[in-house]
């Protein structure tokens, strides 16, 4: 019998999420959650932008400024909802958006280019 | 002579161009809230594409992006609330 090629596909996204302004001292263990959980769906962060300290445009549960963090990755399909379920649940993050950059990601093509 | 008048007194109205299809260096991005403003009115309302003269597909765009902005606090959902520092 022969065997089927097992292909593993990827998608890329971007993220782009708020730390709360007082516990800005825990954004490193919320940064190494986010790689974790991205490296548990077989993905990896490719960038990470901290935009800093912002002023927000409208008040966020009474704040009125926020710790802005970028970041692109990598992963599978399935990533994006685990991800979300981490931004939701955690309290150090009030606000989080993410986008689709590529639906057919090959990692290995990147690098070799 | 005659003639150069005659086209002076005819009023045209000046074709305003897509700014995104003139300069394809300009990237939609919800990320770049200066370039989004210039789409918003005083009130922070998405002005109509027949008064910026936007092409249809970056007119959708461009929405999304502002829409993005907003979700994100980088731009206002009403602008008259002002933050006190």
């Amino acid at each position: 019998m022969f065997e089927i090629p097992k292909v593993e596909r990827f998608r890329k996204w971007e993220t782009l999420f708020i730390i709360h302004p007082e516990r800005v001292d825990e954004k490193e263990a919320v940064l190494e959650k986010f790689r974790q959980i991205v490296k548990d769906k077989k993905g990896d962060v490719l960038k990470i932008d901290e935009w800093g300290m912002r002023k927000l445009a409208y008040p966020i549960e009474k704040k009125k400024r926020g710790y802005y963090v970028y970041a692109e990755f990598y992963g599978r399909a399935d990533l994006p909802q685990e991800l979300e379920n981490f931004f939701r649940i955690d309290e150090r993050v009030i606000r989080y958006i993410i986008v689709k950059l590529e639906d057919r990601y090959q990692p290995e093509k990147e690098s070799t280019n | 002579m005659e003639n150069n008048l005659t086209v002076k007194k005819r009023f045209f109205p000046r074709k305003k161009v897509c700014r995104f299809c003139a300069d394809p260096s300009l990237v939609i991005d919800y990320k770049n809230p200066e370039l989004l403003k210039q789409f918003l009115n005083e009130k922070g309302m998405i002005i109509h594409r027949r008064q910026t003269g936007n092409c249809a597909y970056h007119q959708r765009r461009l929405t999304t992006a502002i829409k993005r902005a907003r979700i994100m606090a980088l731009l206002p959902f009403v602008a008259d609330i002002e933050i006190e520092e």
